[in-house]
């Protein structure tokens, strides 16, 4: 049981910080039908803006907020402007193909140019154990899982209880009648790009002294922020939050019910196909979320 | 053959119903066709029309309801296996394979129907149907067009062409979602007297969503009336012309 | 009639070329020494990695998916060579296993994926081949994990031993060649029309009877036993397999090749792996000759050619090629290209 608790509790923390790229992951697809292949690398890019503004002596806090503006200004703005704008009118594949361009140069750029070794991050939040119940558990864990709840809960506030957050969700969900009802959709969007980007930064920094930051990190990350979108509901970001909830958690048991079933606990990293087929085969619309129904 | 009634029911909908959340699209509509017909089904926008064909064609699910062609229950079967039983259709929009020659076109809308699925592949290019892509090109007065991309066809075009693909694996019944939408008076005129030379000649059974009046009136033998979700009205032509209710419903939206 | 005339006499002196362009033809009196052997290696592995990109163009160009498996399905084709080759087995007889184990491997995946809808194909791949590589570096009793498997012979073919790189190049494009042949029939068949259908209005072809989902999942079948088949070729080829050729970065090389040739054109498979191969080849030598180049790195290059490519041509060199030759004869109509945004699904 304290076993138990004491995997739950890890599996949330990670749990949250996927959620917050799967959040993100989802608005750009809900706003602008953008499947940002990157994902992944954006949130492996941060925690290195982060150890750059450090190498030039920049202590912690101030070193995270140069990371999130920085996230915002490239992967947000840059972004927007450079990739997605110009080809969005060519249909979706063009741009699905230019975001795995953009992953590729994000991950060799930071392995030619920073390293390409993984890079020890500042330990923000104390390590040190404490025990609840005979289970285990760290400061750190707690105030990861705090931080990102904050988040999501602030994210929240904004889209539901601010004339901008409204004006967001009507221009996604209807951008035809959002714009005749004087939105401007375009800034509308351009808003979702910085709040992915904010989300990209604030998970890397969070998953950073645990796991290190590395160049190759996106693959796993992005992976796990795509499955936990489509297991909690493509269309959602209540599905994103669950859905990286259940993938942190099932994450942090894998090793344990693999080891159960006679496997290398390396399938871990397969628990992604695992989750991904399990919910295509009986709740394809996400655990949350609803069935569509196409107009022809 | 004649269009007069030949009394075999091609096509029974029973009790069917279609809702998307809190909006009743369809409410219990029931009607049967019978081979040969020409049946009208009209109704202000936003009646239900296309969800109603899209439930019967396994486009949608429907919520409630079933669906008979012929004496065999096809609710739940696909489109493309409603199709090779012999049900075709065409949609509301627009809808030809821009980057396939004319020709192309009418050879997909009938290869399905040629051989085995291992045939299509180590046989012949053309499953065996330039010929009769030819005759239908001639039929609908596109020879000239043949071997252009559809993409690059006029509207009007474009959309005989979508009724030729309809009619090129020679279906026993077709729904069409408003042929005439978009069409010119010349090309309406053809449009219609090619669809009742294909009555006529085949006996094929027609059931035809239409908002332009007077083509319904004078090319359907008999006509339901929609109106939020729900059948209204059903007669010849002019029983429903004349019909307060469906007058009503058309002017009181 | 005569641009086909000039198309096929133009393809037999490609033809030609490619077959003689490698050899010594001191021998026959000509003033050619022909190539040296990396560059022929070079040639074989364009070869070997546009027989994949065929595989891909047919899903994606054609058939209007996203698959990002093609080198996961490399990878099975390759080690099930190296594991029967190196137990007996002829060459023959591993090369057709390998092309239908990625095809029933294919129809495994793509029969659930192909249920939901169209973008969860590119995850399901994108997962299967992170999955595919776990089993290849860990499973080690099969596959030999990181230290992979050695020494895997080159077939001998009607009592000619293989060995010699040019060879080996000549046995590469006599597949190539039979393997394109095949793709060509596909694709003038009515499947291939019922693919480039459902690539340009699913819903509209599945009215007239075309069975979208199993057409979708044939030519993801199809397309991924390419991968099986070149990877059943590039095992003798680089005589030693470990899993790193075969993770997820290259998978979306094979995607990225693609659309940088030209999706759903014959000949974009074929350029695209030209330029993918010939980058990375030449980029390696400047970069180990040239310290000023040392962080030039393919990947960083590619990837923005991909990009710009992206952004002003997204029909890739083909298209390209197309707009310079012939800008005038593209009317409007034609400029958002043939896989692009009218996909009504
Ligand atoms: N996929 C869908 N999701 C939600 N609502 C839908 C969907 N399809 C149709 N509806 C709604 O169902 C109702 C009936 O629509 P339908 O398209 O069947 O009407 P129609 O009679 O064909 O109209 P029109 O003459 O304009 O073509 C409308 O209120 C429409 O908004
Ligand atoms: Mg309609």
């Amino acid at each position: 049981m304290a076993d138990f608790l004491q995997l739950l509790v890890a599996g949330l923390a990670t749990g949250a910080i996927y959620a917050l790229a799967a959040i993100g992951f989802t608005l750009l697809w809900q706003t602008s039908q953008t499947i940002n292949f990157a994902q992944g690398e954006f949130v492996m890019l941060p925690a290195f803006l982060a150890l750059i503004a450090m190498n030039l002596g920049a202590p912690f806090p101030l070193a995270a907020l140069i990371a999130i503006l920085g996230a915002m200004v490239i992967l947000g703005l840059t972004f927007k402007l450079a990739i997605v704008d110009p080809l969005i009118k060519s249909g979706p594949l063009p741009l699905v193909i230019s975001t795995i361009g953009v992953g590729l140069l994000l991950k060799d750029g930071v392995k030619e140019f920073y390293s390409a070794e993984a890079q020890p991050f500042p330990k923000v939040f104390p390590e040190t154990p404490f025990s609840l119940g005979g289970a285990n558990f760290t400061y750190a864990q707690i105030a990861v899982l705090g931080v990102a709840l904050a988040v999501i809960m602030a994210l929240n506030w904004f889209l539901a209880g601010t004339r901008t957050g409204r004006q967001m969700q009507a221009s996604a969900q209807n951008p035809t009648v959002a714009r005749i009802l004087g939105i401007n959709v375009n800034r509308m969007i351009f808003y979702t790009f910085l709040i992915n980007a904010i989300l990209a930064a604030v998970a890397s920094l969070l998953i950073a002294p645990s796991q290190f930051a590395k160049f190759s990190q996106g693959e796993q990350l992005g992976l796990a922020a795509f499955v936990a979108a489509i297991v909690g509901g493509f269309n959602q970001v209540r599905g994103a939050i669950v859905g990286g909830l259940v993938v942190g958690v099932a994450d942090n048991f894998a090793p344990t019910l693999l080891s159960a079933a006679g496997l290398s606990s390396a399938y871990r990293q397969a628990l992604p196909l695992f989750l991904l087929v399990l919910i295509i085969l009986f709740r394809p619309q996400g655990l949350v979320g609803r069935k569509e129904e196409r107009a022809i | 053959m004649t269009t007069a009634d030949t009394g075999a029911t091609v096509l029974k909908v029973q009790n069917i119903a279609k809702s998307f959340g809190g909006v009743h699209a369809v409410r219990d509509v029931s009607f049967e066709v019978r081979a040969g017909e020409i049946l009208g089904l009209i109704g202000p926008n936003g009646s239900g029309k296309t969800t109603l064909f899209n439930c019967i064609l396994g486009q949608l699910e429907p919520t409630r309801g079933k669906v008979l062609v012929g004496d065999s229950d096809v609710t739940g079967l696909r489109p493309s296996q409603l199709n090779r039983l012999g049900v075709g259709r065409t949609f509301q929009l627009l809808q030809v394979f821009p980057q396939l020659t004319v020709t192309e076109n009418l050879i997909l809308a009938g290869q399905e129907h040629k051989g085995s699925r291992l045939s299509r592949l180590f046989g012949a290019g053309d499953a065996g149907l330039t010929a009769d892509a030819a005759r239908m090109v001639e039929f609908f007065r596109l020879g000239h067009l043949a071997h252009e991309k559809a993409g690059g066809l006029s509207y009007g075009q474009q959309k005989l062409l979508d009724c030729a693909m309809a009619f090129m694996a020679g279906p026993r019944l077709v729904l069409l979602d408003e042929p005439a939408g978009g069409v010119n008076l010349s090309m309406l005129a053809n449009l219609k007297e090619r669809l009742q030379a294909i009555n006529r000649e085949t006996g094929a059974t027609f059931v035809v969503i239409e908002h332009n009046m007077e083509f319904v009136m004078s090319l359907c033998t008999r006509i339901i009336v929609l109106a939020e979700g729900a059948i209204i009205a059903q007669g010849s032509p002019e029983t429903v012309r004349r019909d307060p209710k469906v007058i009503e419903a058309y002017l009181g939206h | 009639m005569t641009m086909k005339t000039l198309g096929s006499v133009l393809l037999t002196a490609i033809l030609a070329v490619l077959i003689l362009a490698p050899a010594d033809l001191t021998g026959l009196g000509l003033p050619w020494g022909g190539f040296r052997r990396s560059d022929i290696d070079v040639l074989t592995l364009w070869l070997i990695t546009a027989i994949a990109a065929m595989g891909v163009n047919l899903i994606v160009g054609y058939a209007g998916q996203e698959t990002l498996a093609q080198a996961a399905f490399l990878g099975i084709g390759a080690y099930l060579t190296a594991l029967m080759t190196k137990a007996g087995y002829p060459f023959v007889a591993a090369f057709l296993a390998s092309g239908l184990l990625s095809f029933v491997v294919g129809i495994l995946l793509g029969f659930p994926a192909l249920r939901v809808q169209k973008h969860y194909l590119a995850f399901v791949t994108l997962a299967f081949t992170v999955f595919a590589w776990l089993v290849f570096r860990n499973e080690e009793w099969l596959t030999g994990g990181v230290t992979g498997i050695q020494n895997i012979p080159r077939p001998t073919l009607f009592g000619f031993r293989s060995k010699p790189a040019l060879v080996y190049y000549w046995f590469a494009l006599a597949m190539t060649v039979a393997l394109a042949l095949v793709m060509a029939w596909i694709l003038r068949s009515p499947w291939g029309r019922a693919f480039t259908a459902l690539r340009e209005n699913a819903i509209r072809a599945e009215s007239l009877g075309v069975d979208v989902r199993t057409y979708t999942l044939l030519a993801f079948a199809i397309g991924s036993a390419y991968g099986g088949l070149a990877g059943a070729l590039y095992a003798p080829f680089v005589e030693f397999i470990d899993p790193s050729p075969f993770a997820l970065g290259p998978s979306l090389l094979f995607l990225l090749m693609v659309v940088v040739g030209g999706m759903g054109t014959q000949a974009g498979p074929f350029i695209g792996a030209a330029v993918a191969v010939l980058l990375q080849n030449r980029l390696e030598i400047l970069q180990s000759s040239n310290p000023a180049f040392a962080h030039l790195s393919y990947l960083l290059v590619y990837a923005i050619l991909v990009m710009v490519l992206m952004a002003f041509c997204p029909t890739g060199i083909v298209g390209l090629w197309q707009r310079i030759t012939a800008p005038r004869r593209r009317p409007h109509a034609d400029d958002k290209g043939p896989i692009l945004g009218q996909v009504k699904s």
